[in-house]
């Protein structure tokens, strides 16, 4: 294939991965960005996944797993969490995130809480020695 | 015996931006973002498939570390793009350059066929320049 041709392929489907990327929460058909992109159904998510080795549904619920994590780091719930990432009930999406991330989201939340508070209380222990002594931080 | 490396460096002029820069452009994680005290702060993010190396996004600031004139010398240096801090991978070359220009990201040079594979050169938000390469399959 031509450079260009090459070229403009990769625009077409990067421009839906980025689409995908700002548009996780709403209700994202597939058959749509395949539309956007000027590909057929078939050929589109054989294409996506030659380049980001995962079809765009799984590419989904993986953009959306990445940002429940940083919701529940943040401390939001489990329910608004599920909700903000565009899961129809806490229920779809414990389940989801259980076997991604093979823990549920409550525990992810606790572990996430237990490690913000170790930092806030003692952020040495997460600095190199050497960088806590070179800037100043500790004697 | 050394078994392997877990912290690196890069410079950075503004950890703010530099934040905007590896997160939400590169795609890398926050491992640890703690204040430190007087307005100092301890950032190291993760590429996305190295959880365990920590890249330090350390302030050129005036304080222990670097009096003013150090300041203004390594200011200008990063500037100028003298460092080259990394070579980073991909598995697809020609569509991380297209998305990560999409985002804004300046390349100095385009996907280029080189011996070993592909290579593109981009500079973070601070001046550091960066080799992103796609080895042969």
């Amino acid at each position: 294939m031509e450079q260009y041709e090459k070229l403009y392929l990769y625009k077409r489907i990067v421009r839906a991965k980025l689409f995908i990327d700002d548009h996780y929460a709403e209700n994202i058909d597939i058959d749509n960005i395949a539309d956007q992109a000027s590909f057929s159904k078939y050929h589109f998510i054989r294409l996506f996944k030659s380049i980001y080795g995962k079809t765009p549904h799984n590419y989904l619920i993986k953009v959306r797993i990445d940002k429940a994590k940083l919701l529940l780091s943040a401390d939001v719930s489990v329910l608004e969490t599920s909700m903000a990432i565009g899961f129809d009930s806490p229920t779809s999406f414990t389940a989801v995130f259980k076997k991604l991330v093979r823990k549920t989201p409550s525990e992810f939340q606790k572990d996430a809480k237990t490690r913000n508070a170790a930092i806030n209380r003692n952020p040495f222990l997460f600095v190199p020695n050497c960088y806590a002594e070179t800037n100043g931080w500790i004697k | 015996m050394i078994t392997k490396i877990t912290h690196t460096c890069i410079y950075v002029l503004n950890q703010d931006s530099a934040y905007d820069f590896y997160v939400n452009k590169l795609g890398f994680k926050v491992h640890t973002d703690a204040p430190m005290g007087e307005g100092a702060r301890w950032l190291t993010v993760t590429p996305p498939e190295q959880p365990e190396l920590e890249i330090t996004l350390f302030l050129i600031a005036e304080g222990a570390m670097f009096n003013k004139e150090t300041v203004s010398t390594m200011t200008a240096l990063i500037k100028k793009g003298t460092f080259g801090a990394a070579v980073f991978t991909c598995k697809d070359l020609l569509a991380t350059y297209e998305e990560l220009k999409a985002k804004g990201v300046v390349f100095k040079k385009p996907p280029t066929k080189e011996f070993y594979g592909m290579e593109a050169l981009f500079a973070d938000d601070s001046g550091n320049w960066f080799s992103l390469s796609q080895a042969n399959s």
